[in-house]
This record gives C-alpha cells, sequence and structure tokens, in this order.
C-alpha cells in the first residue's frame, strides 16, 4: 500500500469553548484531485491551517507523507495557496516573474543567491500556468483571474508533490473559474501532483475532483463525485444544517 | 558650479555624504513605502532630535563629548525596538506606535533642548540640514552605515521582499518574519541618522519616501522601483546640495522641493502616456 499523502486520525479543535472540529478521519492518497466542501464555519480553514502546522491540533494525529507533523520539516513538498492572495496590495511594484519567484525564496535558504536554474524553473512555472506573454507585467495590472493562476505559479515553482488551495476561485468570475479547475485538472493528470481544494462552490468541485469530502465539524461524507451526487436533499440539509440546492454542471 | 564642491574639503564632505544617504534612504524606503510604514520614518527621525539634543545637553552642561551625531544614531536604533515592542503589545492597532514613539521623541527634545539653554546653530542645522556642517568623521561613519545597509539589503533580499509583499506567505514558508523584520527596522533607523546631517530631522522621512512615491508610478517590477528611487533620490540630493549652498538655503528645504518636482513630472508624464494609450486603443 502507498503511503497517503495526508492522514488526519481523531482530529479536534476548539478555539476558547467553541467546538470547531470533532474527531475527524480523513485521508488523501497520492494523485487524488480532493475537493473538500462545506458551509461557512463548517471549520475549513481551521483544517488547513493545522495541516500546514499554523494551528496545533490538541488531540489526535496529523501526518504529511507519513510523518507526524510535529516533526515534519520538509515543507518545500507542500505548496500552498491562500483565500488571501487575492486581497494582496494591488499597488504593490511586482513582475509577475518576481512574484512567482518568491515560491523559491525558502527552497534556495538563507545566504544563497538565485541562479541560473532557479529562473529556468520560473519561466516553466510561469508556463505551467499560461501567462508566460505576462511575466515582465506588473501583478497589479492584471485580472483576478490571472492573478489567481499567478499564485498558483508560485506554489508550483518549488515543484510540491501536494498542493492545497483555499478558496483560491473567490473573486474570480465564472467562466475564469472554469478554465482555472481545467488547469488543475491537467495540473493533477500529467504533473501527478495531489491537490486538495477547499470551497464552498459544491456544483462546479463535483465536475473536476475526483473526491468530495463534506465538512461541517466533522467530516459527513467522502467519496467520489458519482456517490455524492447521489445524496439526496435531505442527507445535503443534514450535512448544511438547512435546505440546499447542489447545482451540477456537466462538461 | 561644481567646481566649488570639488575645491573645498567641506564641501566634498557633503557631496560624498550627499551621494551616499541619496543611495541607502531610497533604497530601503523603497521597502519602507511598499509596506505601508511611511510614517514610521517620521517618528524614528523625531527619536533620534532627541538624542541629538541629549548630546548637546551632555555637552553644554555637563562638558561631555559625546557626539550628538553618535547619540541621535542610539536612540534612533533604541527607539526602533521600541516600536517593535509597541506593535507587539497593540496588535489591532499596529500603527499606535508612530504617534507614542513620535511624541516620545518630540517631548523628551524639548526638555534636553531646554535643559540645554535653547536653541543655538548646531540644532537649527540638525533640523533643516546643512552643507557645512558635515566633518570628515561624520563622512566616515555614514559610509560605514551605507556599506553596512547596502551589504545587509543585498543578503537578505529577497527575504524582505517577500515579506513585504506577503507576510502571511512568507510565514507558511518558513521564513523568519520577526528576525528579519526587527533587522529591517533597525536598518530603518541607522539610514535615518544618517541622513539627519545633510537633509536635517524634519524632511528625513522626505528623502526616503518622495523618490519612492514617484518611482512606483511608473515602475515594473520591484527591482526597478529600487533603481528609480535611488535615481531620483541621488538627482534631488545632488540639485537640492547645489540650490542649497549658491542660495544659501538649509539643504533639506531645496532636495525635498526637487523631489516633490520629480514626483509631479511623473505623475504628469504617467497621465500623458495613459490618454494616449487608451486614444491608441480606441482608434
Amino acid at each position: 500500500m502507498t503511503t497517503p499523502v495526508l492522514s488526519i486520525e481523531n482530529v479536534s479543535y476548539s478555539y476558547e469553548q467553541k467546538d470547531v472540529l470533532e474527531h475527524i478521519d480523513f485521508t488523501i492518497q497520492p494523485g487524488s484531485f480532493v475537493g473538500l466542501v462545506g458551509p461557512n464555519g463548517s471549520g475549513k480553514t481551521t483544517l488547513i491551517k493545522l495541516i500546514l502546522g499554523l494551528l496545533h491540533q490538541k488531540r489526535g494525529d496529523i501526518r504529511l507523507f507519513g510523518k507526524s507533523i510535529d516533526k515534519f520539516k520538509e515543507w518545500d513538498r507542500i505548496g500552498f495557496v491562500s483565500q488571501k492572495a487575492n486581497s494582496f496590495n494591488s499597488g504593490f511594484p511586482a513582475t509577475v516573474y518576481e512574484v512567482v519567484s518568491m515560491g523559491l525564496t525558502s527552497k534556495v535558504g538563507y545566504f544563497r543567491f538565485f541562479k541560473k536554474k532557479h529562473e529556468e524553473k520560473i519561466k516553466e512555472a510561469v508556463d505551467l500556468v499560461g501567462m508566460s506573454d505576462y511575466i515582465h507585467q506588473n501583478i497589479g495590472d492584471l485580472s483576478g483571474g490571472q492573478q489567481q493562476r499567478i499564485f498558483i505559479a508560485r506554489a508550483l515553482v518549488s515543484e510540491p508533490e501536494f498542493l492545497i488551495l483555499d478558496e483560491p476561485t473567490v473573486g474570480v468570475d465564472t467562466e475564469n473559474v472554469h478554465r482555472f479547475y481545467k488547469m488543475l485538472r491537467d495540473l493533477n493528470k500529467n504533473k501527478g501532483i495531489t491537490l486538495l481544494l477547499v470551497t464552498h462552490d459544491i456544483g462546479t468541485m463535483t465536475s473536476y475532483a475526483s473526491d468530495i469530502a463534506c465538512l461541517n465539524k466533522q467530516i459527513h461524507f467522502h467519496g467520489d463525485p458519482e456517490s455524492f451526487n447521489d445524496l439526496n436533499d435531505q442527507d445535503l440539509s443534514n450535512i448544511y444544517g438547512h435546505p440546499v440546492n447542489a447545482v451540477t454542471h456537466d462538461h | 558650479m561644481l567646481s566649488s564642491f570639488l575645491q573645498y574639503e567641506f564641501l566634498r564632505n557633503a557631496l560624498y555624504t550627499g551621494l551616499l544617504i541619496g543611495f541607502i534612504g531610497p533604497l530601503l524606503g523603497t521597502f519602507v513605502v511598499v509596506r505601508r510604514l511611511s510614517l514610521i520614518a517620521d517618528a524614528l527621525s523625531h527619536v533620534t532630535l532627541s538624542g541629538i539634543a541629549f548630546g548637546l545637553m551632555l555637552d553644554k552642561k555637563f562638558g561631555v563629548g559625546i557626539s550628538p551625531f553618535y547619540a541621535g544614531m542610539s536612540f534612533s536604533v533604541i527607539g526602533s525596538v521600541f516600536i517593535e515592542q509597541l506593535r507587539r503589545v497593540y496588535k489591532a492597532y499596529q500603527e499606535l506606535a508612530i504617534p507614542i514613539i513620535l511624541s516620545g521623541g518630540v517631548g523628551l527634545s524639548v526638555i534636553f533642548i531646554s535643559m540645554a539653554d535653547g536653541f543655538n546653530t548646531d540644532l537649527f542645522n540638525y533640523l533643516f540640514g546643512s552643507v557645512t556642517a558635515v566633518s570628515r568623521q561624520d563622512l566616515w561613519t555614514i559610509l560605514i552605515v551605507a556599506i553596512l545597509v547596502t551589504s545587509l539589503i543585498a543578503l537578505f533580499y529577497k527575504e524582505l521582499f517577500m515579506l513585504s509583499f506577503d507576510e502571511e506567505h512568507a510565514v507558511v514558508s518558513g521564513i523568519h518574519a520577526r528576525r528579519i523584520h526587527f533587522l529591517f527596522i533597525v536598518l530603518t533607523a541607522l539610514v535615518i541618522a544618517a541622513s539627519i546631517r545633510i537633509v536635517g530631522v524634519l524632511l528625513v522621512s522626505a528623502l526616503m519616501t518622495l523618490p519612492v512615491a514617484a518611482s512606483i508610478r511608473i515602475a515594473r517590477g520591484f527591482k526597478q522601483a529600487i533603481l528609480l528611487s535611488i535615481v531620483f533620490g541621488e538627482v534631488s540630493v545632488i540639485s537640492g546640495l547645489i540650490f542649497g549652498y549658491y542660495f544659501e538655503i538649509p539643504p533639506g528645504g531645496t532636495i525635498v522641493l526637487t523631489s516633490i518636482l520629480i514626483l509631479l513630472v511623473t505623475i504628469l508624464v504617467k497621465q500623458v502616456i495613459q490618454r494616449t494609450r487608451t486614444k491608441r486603443v480606441k482608434a
């Protein structure tokens, strides 16, 4: 059996008195594209912060590539694109090239400088997200969707095996959302990168992901999109706590 | 016009010092501006003033010969450490650190100045800058500061850049944000203290922000923004020094006015370019 990219066992988390996550068991196998969906306040962002080591779980066990998170050091195997990526200072004078180069900063390390091979990698990553024509443009001059591709490139430049995206399509228009998901699916299929994408947009997710997980304090469902679509409205409203209409898109 | 600057030693000192601060001011200033910390420069310059006043007071009252320049530099660095502490205490109101430190600096200055029996020419020079007050020793000190600042920025450029762009991402990637930020704020304090001889306490923050304000209007990318800021900074300092000398005005005033002139020109040029571009798109 292959080692899971991520395994979470019986993890709970609470802020002061309020339980945010209860007994989470969750595993991600290499090569999968997992959509983690859940309503606002369901603990999605908390779970991501635990996985990234920004918060520390009080109970349970989190393993990355088979290693306990307390001992995990190979952070360059993991890429992260945050929700906040689209709220950066848009007047910041940085070119696409410069933004993507930041993805290599910690890999290159202190007291060392970028070399030719790093330059090549930066250009490749920009090419991978289809933004080569814009490499010397200021990031603030691009559209929201284009900026988000650049932040993906920044995460990809260090060649991570596992890419985590927290609500990456906030502020991106519908047409570009689909283009964006297609790009992620290609990265997953062609480059074999394991993806964990957090979103509240269930409908779009089901047409691209290989697995869907529903979170609302607990993991309520984890399976393929077909069986997720078979859930009836009653099951979904149990998860969400209120009635929902999951609009599915077929492509 | 430049000939007398090469002829007299005191003018040569001022010219060389000017070239150095015209370089390090905008270099560090670019980081200061993009991190929206422009006002920190003002707070630190007023703390530097209290150090200078302290030095003048010691000399006058007790005959202790500490150079006001070094006293100012030490106060500035200590002030920068305080700002960091305050920003940590008031996490939700980080900008509060600036008025606290600024008024503290002015308050201390007032006390030390009156203890030193009020204003004199020395103090006037520190407030508005001077073409004639730069000694050979000042020049050496400023040269050392310039070398230190430039080499540390070159060494930590990629970390500083990342921290300026997106602090959270920098932390997730394993950058020691707090240490790098501390280094940055101490370097800022040193640059401010070093620039005061020429530009003066009241206008030193302008040297760090105005050239940057002009350059970010037109620069493509961060490196270009730094480069253009330095060019604008040098042009302002040199022309400011020359005008200041010939019209017998403290150079602080002429340097700042030249910077503002450059700023206005870049805003105008950018607008003209944008207008012709939209016209071309329409046509």
